[in-house]
């Protein structure tokens, strides 16, 4: 004999909307689970924008702040520095950022949203190391070019707008994070123009 | 066999009321859904409490985010100390200096409304300070005696004093009114109730939830369960 | 398709063969009761606890540093870590609520009987490495209650004469109970027992299914081969396992029936346990215990130590006794009279329906004994508590021994040849 006799419509329906519920059910359980492997408030904390004061950069300088575990270059570049950068694009493996290695405001000549502040982070797109600045002594590496970034891992080599020339192991241009300026001697990292 | 479980359901009150305080303490009747009461008992505490006594498991920016305050305003106005709103509220009083001033370093009071059971005790303990020459801050407290801290809402609250049958009698010289001192004292014990664990008015909220859903499954799968049964009985 | 791919499975693998064996031809008695929905509960709760935990370690940090801060940090800043932890910390105590209703049952229908002995020593070895797995579980959150209550039970084995000094100080790996203790109890708690803990269940269920399971009336529904005319056998198809060695009778297969009762089981007891975990998970100081909110600190004592409530009537029977020795032999002494009931009772009849007024009486007398060593665990340690406690303890130790003595020679009921209804 058969271990289930009967099977009529009632027994059908409310195997199905048991089953339904139950299924519904599991999902909820399973929400908290899945949902404790997002960032944590401490992760989000230690995450958060990242502000730093551009006032007090001189020409020419460089300084490093840390977002997200990652260094971020910040260099006030000189008026002469910007000019330069059109020069050398016939050197370069992706001068015009077709690349999305930067957020959409700072796909331009200069790679940023003012033309005095570069902003992209230390982490050399072929192996992630940390690119030397080499501040008057490039023409070493590159002849013609007085600044510029070199990897010392293999290396890579990057100009004063973070983009990568020919001839490198390194693929693509560096990496320009989102940013804003909430005011003129502030940059703040990790919050995009526009955004709140 | 029910007669066992009904035994057993006889003596949980006896379970009940062992667990029930051993103190007096006055109703706090506070309302954690109250924001604005949150805000007050959160301002108070940054400028009476945060001094000595740290919240080093509570965040800033997620006291802002749950008691409604803009974190552009909350930076500005509500971070005494710490220097990104992701920061936890501490202070920095060195513990050492701290042992040495009070005799214990002062305890962190994230949990301590859960600590003591029930918000009632904060709300009461910070009513019941009286004068007492011969404790070293010249107060002590009746629901917790010969404690080591000073009564810092002195000159909100005024001079208690206590009588011979135990009695606390009407305090004297303080800025505040009984009432407004009451209402000052809610809030701070409403915003403790909160830190001690933020997610409360969350967890009952989806409890609601979670246990409609259930009586909704438990009444399909009796259904279920007496169809199947048919062909047993 | 899904017929072929079983196919393939099938031949490489008995799948469909022990469902079939297990599950959907499993001859159960057809008059399970309300008692009966505690095995399957607990194993609901043991998934529950497995699963909560193994979340639970993502971000927990075992250290005397760190483990404190780590538990309000999943509380607080890990999203659901709050709803995690709550299912973890009510689990405990509902494990402990299902397993001594389920133990209860059995001494209620005699379910250790003859021929189920092993079955309800696996039983007992399960009850026994899950008080270990709690204890130790309990230290964890590294509160002052958890301190205290790991530095109380541990100093217990300081009772052992000669090793006994020596024993505590290499349980703790340190002097006084330290982040080394923390560590080892963190292994075990959720490594090495929860390991045993599976096996052990996997025993339990296959004994089981060897001998058959009892049910409220305490007749066996498998029969001599041939003593049963065929119209009067159940009428729906058991495994041949079965089948073939006996005639079965009043019995129905597990799956459908026990499967759609046991879901009915299931979702009425998550209607109690997330209705204390979401509006009560404190338990009212029982499931979480107010001192435990505060670090654990090795110079400071909570005013009142006690055990978590499961724990209740072992550390009764502990505390009353005057020598510490003494007592800590008479509450393991406890433990292993339940261990050694099969043998206790003498008995053939098995259901307390069909056995003596004076065995009702005494499994009365032995229940009431337990709940109240329960409440007194919790309370502190007054004269009256005491002498309530030693009474209290005569009553559980007397539960055993006078049932060896009636048990032989009871004045029982007639028991019917078939389940009566």
């Amino acid at each position: 004999m058969s271990n289930a006799p009967v099977n009529n419509g009632r027994r059908r329906f409310l195997t199905a909307a048991t089953s339904v519920v139950g299924g519904v059910g599991v999902v909820g359980v399973a929400v908290p689970f899945i949902g404790s492997w997002n960032p944590s408030a401490r992760a989000k904390a230690a995450g958060a924008p990242v502000e730093v004061n551009v006032g007090k950069i001189e020409p020419g300088q460089l300084i490093r702040a840390e977002w997200r575990g990652k260094p971020v270059y910040v260099v006030r570049r000189t008026e002469q520095t910007v000019a330069d950068l059109a020069k050398i694009d016939d050197q370069l493996r992706d001068p015009n950022s077709e690349e999305p290695q930067q957020p959409e405001y700072a796909k331009n000549a200069h790679r940023s949203i003012k033309p005095e502040f570069m902003v992209a982070l230390g982490v050399c797109t072929h192996l992630g190391c940390a690119p030397t600045y080499r501040k008057g002594d490039f023409n070493e590496v590159v002849e013609g070019v007085t600044d510029g970034f070199f990897c010392p891992c293999h290396g890579s080599k990057f100009d004063m707008a973070g983009r990568v020339f020919q001839g490198v192991p390194a693929p693509t241009n560096l990496v320009v994070p989102e940013h804003s300026f909430p005011d003129d001697n502030t940059l703040l990292v990790g919050v995009g123009q526009g955004e709140a | 066999m029910k007669k066992f479980l009904l035994a057993i359901l006889a003596v949980l009150p006896m379970l009940a009321s062992a667990a029930g305080p051993a103190l007096d303490l006055e109703k706090a009747n506070n309302d954690l859904s109250d924001k604005e009461s949150l805000k007050r008992g959160f301002k108070s505490y940054l400028n009476y409490c945060l001094g000595c006594h740290q919240l080093q498991y509570q965040r800033y920016n997620r006291t802002f985010a749950d008691l409604g305050i803009d974190e552009k305003e909350g930076k500005e106005n509500w971070m005494p100390t710490g220097e990104k709103v992701g920061d936890h509220i501490t202070n920095t009083m060195p513990a050492k200096d701290a042992a040495k001033w009070f005799g214990s370093t002062p305890p962190d009071l994230t949990l301590e409304a859960r600590f003591r059971k029930t918000p009632d005790y904060i709300y009461t303990y910070l009513k019941s300070f009286y004068v007492d020459p011969e404790r070293p801050f010249g107060v002590n407290n009746k629901v917790f005696k010969d404690v080591g801290m000073p009564h810092v809402l002195q000159g909100l609250q005024g001079v208690q004093t206590i009588d011979e049958h135990g009695n606390l009698q009407p305090a004297t010289g303080g800025s505040m009114t009984a009432e407004e001192y009451d209402e000052f004292v809610r809030d701070l014990t409403n915003f403790l109730e909160y830190t001690s664990e933020p997610n409360k008015l969350e967890r009952k909220a989806l409890g609601y939830w979670v246990i409609g859903f259930l009586v909704i499954l438990f009444i399909l799968s009796y259904f279920l369960k007496k169809e199947y049964w048919r062909d047993v009985h | 398709m899904f017929a072929n791919f079983m196919a393939w499975i099938d031949k490489r693998l008995p799948v469909t063969e022990a469902m079939n064996k297990h599950v959907v031809q499993y001859p159960a008695p057809k008059n399970f009761n309300f008692w009966y929905f505690f095995g399957s509960l607990a194993m609901l709760v043991l998934v529950n606890q497995i699963l909560t935990g193994i979340w639970l370690t993502m971000n927990y940090e075992p250290s005397g540093d760190g483990a404190f801060a780590s538990i309000e940090y999943i509380m607080r800043d890990v999203d659901y870590g709050w709803l995690l932890r709550y299912m973890h910390s009510t689990g405990a105590s509902a494990f402990f609520v299902v397993v001594y209703m389920h133990m209860f049952r059995g001494l209620m229908y005699g379910s250790y009987q003859k021929p189920r002995e092993l079955l309800w020593i696996f039983g007992m070895l399960i009850f026994l490495v899950l008080m270990a797995e709690a204890f130790m579980g309990y230290l964890l959150p590294w509160g002052n209650m958890s301190y205290w209550g790991a530095q109380v039970i541990i100093s217990l084995f300081g009772a052992i004469p000669v090793v006994g000094e020596e024993l505590t100080i290499w349980i703790k790996g340190d002097y006084v109970i330290s982040g080394a203790t923390l560590n080892r109890f963190f292994a075990l708690h959720v490594i090495a027992l929860p390991l045993v803990l599976v096996v052990l269940v996997f025993l339990h269920i296959l004994a089981l299914h060897e001998v058959g399971s009892n049910n409220p009336e305490g007749v066996e529904i498998k029969k001599k081969k041939g003593t049963i005319p065929e119209a009067e056998q159940s009428k729906f198809k058991f495994h041949k396992q079965y089948a073939d060695k006996y005639d079965i009778v009043d019995a129905i297969p597990f799956h459908p029936y026990y499967t759609v009762k046991d879901i009915m089981g299931v979702a009425g007891f998550l209607i109690l346990f997330c209705w204390v975990m979401f509006f009560y998970p404190e338990g009212g100081g029982y499931f979480l215990e107010a001192p435990n909110f505060t670090p654990a600190n090795g110079l400071k004592t909570p005013e009142h130590i006690a055990p978590v409530w499961y724990f209740g009537p072992f550390y009764t029977i502990l505390r009353v006794v005057p020598d510490k020795l003494i007592g800590a032999i008479l509450m393991f002494a406890a433990i292993g009279m339940l261990f050694a009931l099969p043998w206790f009772d003498r008995g053939v009849v098995k259901s307390i329906r069909y056995r003596s007024k004076l065995h009702l009486l005494n499994l009365t007398q032995f229940a009431i004994c337990f709940v109240i060593l329960g409440i007194l665990g919790t309370l502190p340690a007054t004269p009256v508590n005491n002498l309530i406690g030693t009474i209290t303890t005569f009553g559980y130790f007397g539960f055993f021994v006078a049932l060896w003595f009636y048990s032989k020679n009871e004045n029982t009921k007639p028991v019917p040849e078939r389940l009566t209804k």
